[in-house]
Protein backbone atom coordinates (compact mmCIF):
# COMPACT_ATOMS: atom_id res chain seq x y z
CA UNK A 1 0.00 0.00 0.00
CA UNK A 2 1.28 3.51 -0.96
CA UNK A 3 2.26 5.60 2.42
CA UNK A 4 3.23 9.24 2.80
CA UNK A 5 4.93 10.13 6.44
CA UNK A 6 3.32 12.35 9.32
CA UNK A 7 5.94 14.25 11.37
CA UNK A 8 7.86 11.03 10.46
CA UNK A 9 5.74 8.36 10.64
CA UNK A 10 4.04 6.16 8.07
CA UNK A 11 0.95 6.67 6.78
CA UNK A 12 -0.82 4.52 4.68
CA UNK A 13 -3.49 6.01 1.73
CA UNK A 14 -5.57 5.40 -1.29
CA UNK A 15 -5.72 7.04 -4.16
CA UNK A 16 -7.67 10.21 -3.80
CA UNK A 17 -7.60 10.21 -0.24
CA UNK A 18 -6.68 13.20 1.54
CA UNK A 19 -4.15 14.10 3.93
CA UNK A 20 -6.61 14.70 6.64
CA UNK A 21 -8.44 11.75 5.81
CA UNK A 22 -5.76 9.43 5.42
CA UNK A 23 -4.46 10.51 8.41
CA UNK A 24 -7.36 10.34 10.71
CA UNK A 25 -7.90 6.66 9.99
CA UNK A 26 -4.36 5.82 10.63
CA UNK A 27 -5.14 7.13 14.41
CA UNK A 28 -3.28 10.52 13.90
CA UNK A 29 -5.21 13.73 15.14
CA UNK A 30 -4.82 16.88 12.62
CA UNK A 31 -7.75 19.21 13.57
CA UNK A 32 -10.01 21.01 11.59
CA UNK A 33 -13.47 22.79 12.39
CA UNK A 34 -15.07 22.85 8.62
CA UNK A 35 -14.03 19.42 7.83
CA UNK A 36 -17.06 16.50 8.32
CA UNK A 37 -16.49 13.36 7.12
CA UNK A 38 -20.06 13.08 5.29
CA UNK A 39 -18.95 15.83 2.93
CA UNK A 40 -16.50 16.97 0.37
CA UNK A 41 -13.69 19.09 1.84
CA UNK A 42 -14.37 22.98 2.12
CA UNK A 43 -10.84 23.97 2.35
CA UNK A 44 -12.15 27.01 4.72
CA UNK A 45 -11.17 26.82 7.89
CA UNK A 46 -7.56 26.29 7.34
CA UNK A 47 -7.19 24.79 10.59
CA UNK A 48 -5.56 21.65 9.50
CA UNK A 49 -2.98 23.43 7.54
CA UNK A 50 0.11 21.04 6.95
CA UNK A 51 3.38 21.47 5.28
CA UNK A 52 3.56 18.68 2.43
CA UNK A 53 6.91 18.78 0.28
CA UNK A 54 7.95 21.80 1.61
CA UNK A 55 4.43 23.77 0.81
CA UNK A 56 1.51 25.12 3.39
CA UNK A 57 -1.20 23.16 2.44
CA UNK A 58 -4.71 22.39 3.65
CA UNK A 59 -4.77 18.66 4.47
CA UNK A 60 -8.83 18.50 4.09
CA UNK A 61 -8.45 19.18 0.47
CA UNK A 62 -4.93 17.92 -0.63
CA UNK A 63 -4.91 14.17 -1.72
CA UNK A 64 -1.95 12.48 -0.32
CA UNK A 65 0.82 11.60 -2.13
CA UNK A 66 3.26 8.75 -2.40
CA UNK A 67 6.38 9.40 -0.57
CA UNK A 68 5.34 12.88 1.04
CA UNK A 69 6.98 14.06 3.99
CA UNK A 70 4.04 15.61 5.84
CA UNK A 71 4.55 18.23 8.67
CA UNK A 72 1.42 19.04 11.01
CA UNK A 73 2.02 18.51 14.76
CA UNK A 74 5.60 20.85 14.77
CA UNK A 75 5.93 24.13 16.55
CA UNK A 76 5.87 25.97 13.49
CA UNK A 77 2.41 24.68 12.03
CA UNK A 78 0.42 24.89 16.05
CA UNK A 79 1.55 28.51 15.80
CA UNK A 80 0.18 29.39 12.83
CA UNK A 81 -3.02 27.35 13.73
CA UNK A 82 -3.16 29.43 16.82
CA UNK A 83 -2.84 32.44 15.13
CA UNK A 84 -5.86 31.32 12.37
CA UNK A 85 -8.09 30.88 15.93
CA UNK A 86 -6.89 34.34 17.39
CA UNK A 87 -8.09 35.85 13.43
CA UNK A 88 -12.00 33.40 13.83
CA UNK A 89 -12.29 35.09 17.36
CA UNK A 90 -11.89 38.53 16.73
CA UNK A 91 -14.12 38.57 13.75
CA UNK A 92 -16.91 37.33 15.73
CA UNK A 93 -17.99 38.03 19.10
CA UNK A 94 -17.23 34.93 20.68
CA UNK A 95 -17.85 35.21 24.67
CA UNK A 96 -17.27 32.02 25.91
CA UNK A 97 -19.10 33.26 29.65
CA UNK A 98 -22.58 33.44 28.33
CA UNK A 99 -22.66 31.12 25.33
CA UNK A 100 -24.90 27.57 26.01
CA UNK A 101 -22.01 25.73 23.87
CA UNK A 102 -19.65 26.30 26.02
CA UNK A 103 -17.64 23.26 27.14
CA UNK A 104 -18.95 21.59 23.58
CA UNK A 105 -17.29 24.31 21.66
CA UNK A 106 -14.93 22.85 18.46
CA UNK A 107 -13.55 26.64 18.15
CA UNK A 108 -13.35 26.67 22.06
CA UNK A 109 -11.39 23.24 22.08
CA UNK A 110 -9.38 23.81 19.43
CA UNK A 111 -8.42 27.21 21.37
CA UNK A 112 -7.34 25.37 24.38
CA UNK A 113 -5.75 22.56 22.45
CA UNK A 114 -3.62 25.26 20.97
CA UNK A 115 -2.97 26.90 24.16
CA UNK A 116 -4.52 29.94 22.75
CA UNK A 117 -3.97 32.75 25.80
CA UNK A 118 -5.36 36.32 23.99
CA UNK A 119 -6.92 37.08 20.55
CA UNK A 120 -3.85 39.28 20.10
CA UNK A 121 -5.62 41.10 17.47
CA UNK A 122 -8.01 43.99 17.43
CA UNK A 123 -11.47 42.74 17.75
CA UNK A 124 -13.74 43.48 15.46
CA UNK A 125 -17.18 43.47 17.47
CA UNK A 126 -19.39 42.90 14.55
CA UNK A 127 -23.03 43.56 14.72
CA UNK A 128 -24.86 40.41 14.21
CA UNK A 129 -28.16 40.27 15.69
CA UNK A 130 -29.68 36.86 17.21
CA UNK A 131 -32.88 35.56 15.49
CA UNK A 132 -35.01 33.59 18.19
CA UNK A 133 -38.03 33.38 15.49
CA UNK A 134 -37.95 29.74 15.11
CA UNK A 135 -40.05 28.21 17.94
CA UNK A 136 -37.24 24.93 18.56
CA UNK A 137 -33.92 26.46 17.74
CA UNK A 138 -32.09 29.79 18.19
CA UNK A 139 -29.90 31.41 15.77
CA UNK A 140 -27.09 33.34 17.64
CA UNK A 141 -25.10 34.69 14.23
CA UNK A 142 -22.38 36.12 16.67
CA UNK A 143 -20.10 32.92 16.67
CA UNK A 144 -20.68 32.46 12.79
CA UNK A 145 -17.14 31.17 11.65
CA UNK A 146 -18.57 30.59 7.52
CA UNK A 147 -18.09 26.52 7.87
CA UNK A 148 -21.02 26.40 5.96
CA UNK A 149 -21.65 22.99 7.63
CA UNK A 150 -24.78 23.98 8.07
CA UNK A 151 -25.18 25.11 4.81
CA UNK A 152 -24.29 21.96 3.00
CA UNK A 153 -25.94 19.55 5.63
CA UNK A 154 -29.69 21.51 4.82
CA UNK A 155 -29.01 21.88 0.96
CA UNK A 156 -26.80 18.12 0.68
CA UNK A 157 -29.05 15.61 3.10
CA UNK A 158 -31.91 17.57 4.45
CA UNK A 159 -32.98 18.96 0.94
CA UNK A 160 -33.86 22.13 2.37
CA UNK A 161 -31.80 25.21 1.59
CA UNK A 162 -32.66 26.83 4.49
CA UNK A 163 -29.06 28.51 5.04
CA UNK A 164 -26.46 30.54 2.81
CA UNK A 165 -23.89 32.88 2.89
CA UNK A 166 -23.54 36.25 1.69
CA UNK A 167 -21.43 38.89 0.88
CA UNK A 168 -17.78 39.18 0.72
CA UNK A 169 -14.45 39.23 2.63
CA UNK A 170 -15.45 41.50 5.64
CA UNK A 171 -18.89 41.98 4.95
CA UNK A 172 -19.59 37.84 4.42
CA UNK A 173 -22.09 36.24 6.90
CA UNK A 174 -24.70 33.54 7.12
CA UNK A 175 -28.35 34.68 5.99
CA UNK A 176 -31.27 32.42 6.21
CA UNK A 177 -33.54 31.85 2.96
CA UNK A 178 -37.00 33.06 3.78
CA UNK A 179 -38.05 36.37 2.38
CA UNK A 180 -37.85 37.88 5.50
CA UNK A 181 -34.63 36.55 6.51
CA UNK A 182 -36.41 34.92 9.85
CA UNK A 183 -35.59 31.06 10.20
CA UNK A 184 -39.34 30.17 11.64
CA UNK A 185 -40.37 31.55 8.13
CA UNK A 186 -38.60 28.30 6.96
CA UNK A 187 -39.41 24.71 7.01
CA UNK A 188 -36.34 23.85 8.78
CA UNK A 189 -36.74 21.57 11.54
CA UNK A 190 -35.30 20.92 14.93
CA UNK A 191 -34.57 16.60 13.62
CA UNK A 192 -32.47 18.28 10.29
CA UNK A 193 -29.37 17.36 10.68
CA UNK A 194 -28.29 21.32 9.99
CA UNK A 195 -29.89 21.56 13.51
CA UNK A 196 -26.79 19.41 15.02
CA UNK A 197 -23.80 19.80 12.98
CA UNK A 198 -22.63 23.51 13.85
CA UNK A 199 -19.47 23.53 15.39
CA UNK A 200 -19.42 26.15 17.22
CA UNK A 201 -22.96 27.91 19.12
CA UNK A 202 -24.78 29.55 16.26
CA UNK A 203 -27.29 26.96 16.33
CA UNK A 204 -29.01 26.00 19.60
CA UNK A 205 -31.78 24.02 20.13
CA UNK A 206 -34.22 26.27 23.07
CA UNK A 207 -34.91 24.55 25.89
CA UNK A 208 -31.66 23.09 26.53
CA UNK A 209 -29.52 25.44 28.25
CA UNK A 210 -27.26 24.39 30.70
CA UNK A 211 -29.09 21.01 31.49
CA UNK A 212 -25.15 19.27 30.82
CA UNK A 213 -23.79 21.48 33.34
CA UNK A 214 -20.53 23.33 32.41
CA UNK A 215 -17.51 21.38 34.12
CA UNK A 216 -19.01 17.64 32.76
CA UNK A 217 -19.44 19.25 29.06
CA UNK A 218 -17.60 17.04 26.08
CA UNK A 219 -14.13 19.06 26.56
CA UNK A 220 -14.18 19.94 29.77
CA UNK A 221 -12.57 16.19 30.85
CA UNK A 222 -10.83 15.75 27.57
CA UNK A 223 -9.28 17.45 25.10
CA UNK A 224 -10.43 17.49 21.27
CA UNK A 225 -7.52 15.63 20.56
CA UNK A 226 -8.41 12.93 22.48
CA UNK A 227 -12.24 13.17 21.80
CA UNK A 228 -12.25 13.35 17.99
CA UNK A 229 -9.74 10.43 18.01
CA UNK A 230 -11.83 7.99 19.79
CA UNK A 231 -15.18 8.96 17.17
CA UNK A 232 -12.60 8.27 14.86
CA UNK A 233 -11.93 4.59 16.42
CA UNK A 234 -15.69 3.38 17.06
CA UNK B 1 -1.79 21.63 41.81
CA UNK B 2 1.86 23.65 42.13
CA UNK B 3 3.78 23.96 45.07
CA UNK B 4 5.26 27.03 45.70
CA UNK B 5 9.22 27.71 45.38
CA UNK B 6 10.77 26.45 48.42
CA UNK B 7 13.44 28.95 48.63
CA UNK B 8 12.23 32.71 49.31
CA UNK B 9 13.57 35.02 46.85
CA UNK B 10 16.00 37.74 49.00
CA UNK B 11 13.72 40.73 48.26
CA UNK B 12 9.65 40.19 48.32
CA UNK B 13 8.27 40.74 44.88
CA UNK B 14 6.03 43.64 45.00
CA UNK B 15 2.91 43.21 43.52
CA UNK B 16 -0.35 45.64 42.43
CA UNK B 17 -3.87 44.62 41.51
CA UNK B 18 -6.53 46.80 39.99
CA UNK B 19 -10.15 46.24 38.74
CA UNK B 20 -11.29 48.33 35.53
CA UNK B 21 -14.27 46.99 33.38
CA UNK B 22 -14.62 44.40 35.72
CA UNK B 23 -16.76 43.03 38.20
CA UNK B 24 -14.23 41.77 41.29
CA UNK B 25 -14.51 38.55 40.16
CA UNK B 26 -11.26 37.68 39.82
CA UNK B 27 -9.97 39.12 43.06
CA UNK B 28 -12.54 36.94 44.67
CA UNK B 29 -11.14 33.87 42.63
CA UNK B 30 -7.38 35.25 43.57
CA UNK B 31 -8.88 34.85 47.11
CA UNK B 32 -9.57 31.41 46.50
CA UNK B 33 -6.35 30.21 46.17
CA UNK B 34 -7.20 29.88 50.23
CA UNK B 35 -4.38 28.60 52.37
CA UNK B 36 -1.71 29.18 49.46
CA UNK B 37 -2.24 32.98 50.18
CA UNK B 38 0.11 32.30 53.49
CA UNK B 39 2.66 30.92 50.94
CA UNK B 40 2.34 33.84 48.86
CA UNK B 41 2.74 36.76 51.61
CA UNK B 42 6.35 35.08 51.98
CA UNK B 43 6.83 35.84 48.70
CA UNK B 44 5.48 38.79 47.85
CA UNK B 45 3.93 42.25 49.26
CA UNK B 46 0.93 44.10 47.73
CA UNK B 47 1.07 47.32 46.70
CA UNK B 48 -1.82 49.18 45.06
CA UNK B 49 -4.60 46.90 45.42
CA UNK B 50 -7.90 46.71 46.56
CA UNK B 51 -6.34 44.50 49.16
CA UNK B 52 -4.30 47.62 50.30
CA UNK B 53 -6.01 50.76 49.81
CA UNK B 54 -3.30 52.12 48.14
CA UNK B 55 -4.37 54.52 45.89
CA UNK B 56 -1.63 55.29 43.48
CA UNK B 57 0.54 52.27 42.07
CA UNK B 58 4.26 52.39 42.69
CA UNK B 59 6.96 50.59 41.05
CA UNK B 60 6.13 46.83 41.12
CA UNK B 61 7.64 43.68 40.01
CA UNK B 62 4.25 42.21 39.00
CA UNK B 63 0.99 43.69 38.08
CA UNK B 64 -2.35 41.95 37.40
CA UNK B 65 -5.32 43.71 35.58
CA UNK B 66 -9.03 42.90 36.20
CA UNK B 67 -11.14 44.19 33.52
CA UNK B 68 -11.28 45.42 30.48
CA UNK B 69 -10.78 49.62 29.85
CA UNK B 70 -14.64 50.98 29.19
CA UNK B 71 -14.05 54.85 30.64
CA UNK B 72 -11.14 57.77 31.04
CA UNK B 73 -10.50 56.69 34.22
CA UNK B 74 -9.33 52.69 33.22
CA UNK B 75 -6.75 53.87 30.54
CA UNK B 76 -5.47 56.17 32.88
CA UNK B 77 -4.94 53.67 35.70
CA UNK B 78 -3.82 51.32 32.70
CA UNK B 79 -1.12 53.33 31.83
CA UNK B 80 0.20 54.05 35.18
CA UNK B 81 0.11 49.96 36.07
CA UNK B 82 2.33 49.96 32.39
CA UNK B 83 5.01 52.17 33.33
CA UNK B 84 5.62 50.83 36.97
CA UNK B 85 4.94 47.26 36.37
CA UNK B 86 8.06 45.54 34.77
CA UNK B 87 5.46 42.19 34.18
CA UNK B 88 2.12 43.35 33.30
CA UNK B 89 -0.99 40.05 33.28
CA UNK B 90 -3.89 40.65 31.88
CA UNK B 91 -6.20 38.85 34.46
CA UNK B 92 -9.77 37.11 33.26
CA UNK B 93 -12.05 36.83 30.23
CA UNK B 94 -12.37 40.71 30.35
CA UNK B 95 -8.89 42.05 30.60
CA UNK B 96 -8.32 39.56 27.77
CA UNK B 97 -11.34 40.05 25.59
CA UNK B 98 -13.79 43.21 26.63
CA UNK B 99 -15.91 40.24 28.07
CA UNK B 100 -19.20 40.98 29.51
CA UNK B 101 -19.19 45.14 29.39
CA UNK B 102 -18.07 44.71 25.58
CA UNK B 103 -21.06 43.08 25.13
CA UNK B 104 -22.18 46.93 24.50
CA UNK B 105 -19.84 47.18 21.65
CA UNK B 106 -22.46 47.10 19.09
CA UNK B 107 -24.82 49.75 20.64
CA UNK B 108 -24.07 53.90 20.37
CA UNK B 109 -23.25 54.51 23.58
CA UNK B 110 -25.84 57.32 23.68
CA UNK B 111 -28.52 54.17 22.75
CA UNK B 112 -27.31 52.58 26.04
CA UNK B 113 -27.08 55.66 28.36
CA UNK B 114 -30.55 56.60 27.34
CA UNK B 115 -31.46 53.14 27.37
CA UNK B 116 -30.65 53.30 31.03
CA UNK B 117 -30.73 56.80 32.69
CA UNK B 118 -34.08 58.16 30.46
CA UNK B 119 -36.06 55.13 29.36
CA UNK B 120 -36.19 52.41 31.62
CA UNK B 121 -39.30 51.53 33.38
CA UNK B 122 -40.01 53.58 36.26
CA UNK B 123 -37.70 56.42 35.90
CA UNK B 124 -39.46 60.14 35.63
CA UNK B 125 -37.41 62.92 34.30
CA UNK B 126 -34.30 60.88 33.84
CA UNK B 127 -30.87 61.93 33.08
CA UNK B 128 -27.63 61.27 32.01
CA UNK B 129 -25.33 62.15 34.85
CA UNK B 130 -22.74 64.67 33.83
CA UNK B 131 -21.11 65.52 36.88
CA UNK B 132 -17.37 66.61 35.96
CA UNK B 133 -15.74 63.69 38.31
CA UNK B 134 -17.10 60.77 36.78
CA UNK B 135 -14.65 59.33 34.10
CA UNK B 136 -15.88 59.55 30.43
CA UNK B 137 -17.12 56.42 29.33
CA UNK B 138 -15.24 55.22 25.86
CA UNK B 139 -17.47 54.48 22.83
CA UNK B 140 -16.20 51.23 22.81
CA UNK B 141 -15.03 49.20 25.73
CA UNK B 142 -11.30 47.14 24.84
CA UNK B 143 -9.41 44.58 25.99
CA UNK B 144 -6.25 46.00 27.70
CA UNK B 145 -4.18 44.78 24.76
CA UNK B 146 -5.33 47.11 23.10
CA UNK B 147 -4.39 49.80 24.73
CA UNK B 148 -0.82 48.88 26.22
CA UNK B 149 1.19 46.38 26.03
CA UNK B 150 0.66 43.07 28.08
CA UNK B 151 2.98 40.64 29.43
CA UNK B 152 0.73 37.35 29.83
CA UNK B 153 -2.75 36.41 29.37
CA UNK B 154 -4.88 34.33 32.23
CA UNK B 155 -8.23 33.60 30.81
CA UNK B 156 -11.23 32.55 32.63
CA UNK B 157 -14.62 33.99 33.78
CA UNK B 158 -12.99 33.88 36.34
CA UNK B 159 -8.90 31.73 36.36
CA UNK B 160 -10.10 29.35 38.97
CA UNK B 161 -7.75 29.44 42.21
CA UNK B 162 -5.74 26.78 41.02
CA UNK B 163 -4.94 28.31 37.73
CA UNK B 164 -3.93 31.60 39.07
CA UNK B 165 -1.46 30.17 41.83
CA UNK B 166 -0.04 27.31 38.97
CA UNK B 167 0.07 30.79 36.95
CA UNK B 168 1.88 32.78 40.03
CA UNK B 169 3.97 30.33 41.19
CA UNK B 170 5.27 29.75 37.68
CA UNK B 171 6.13 33.63 37.34
CA UNK B 172 7.88 33.92 40.69
CA UNK B 173 9.89 30.80 40.15
CA UNK B 174 11.28 32.39 36.96
CA UNK B 175 9.18 29.47 35.00
CA UNK B 176 7.12 30.94 31.53
CA UNK B 177 3.79 30.45 33.15
CA UNK B 178 1.57 27.93 31.59
CA UNK B 179 -2.05 27.08 31.95
CA UNK B 180 -1.78 22.93 31.60
CA UNK B 181 -4.15 19.84 32.75
CA UNK B 182 -7.13 21.57 32.15
CA UNK B 183 -6.38 24.91 34.06
CA UNK B 184 -7.44 26.83 30.56
CA UNK B 185 -10.54 27.98 30.19
CA UNK B 186 -12.72 30.93 28.67
CA UNK B 187 -15.75 30.66 30.48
Amino acid sequence: MKQFLLDGQPVPFEDGQSILEAARQAGHYIPSLCWHQDFPAHGSCKLCIVKAAGRHVSACATPAKEGWEVESDTPEMNGERRALLQMLFVEGNHFCPSCEKSGNCELQALGYEYEMLTSRFRHFFPDRPVDASHPDVLLDFNRCIFCELCVRASRDVDGKAVFALTGRGINKHLVVNAESGRLGDTDFSKDDLAARICPVGVILPKGRGFAVPIGERTYDGQSIREQKLKEEES
Amino acid sequence: MSTAPTSAPARKLRVATTSLAGCFGCHMSFLDIDEHLFELVELVEFDRSPLTDIKEVGPCDIGLIEGGVCNAENVHVLRAFRRQCKTLIALGACAVNGGLPAQRNHLSLSECLREVYQFRPGIENGQIPNDPELPLPLDKVRPIHEVVRIDYFLPGCPPSGPAIWKFLTDLIAGRTPRLSGGLLHYD
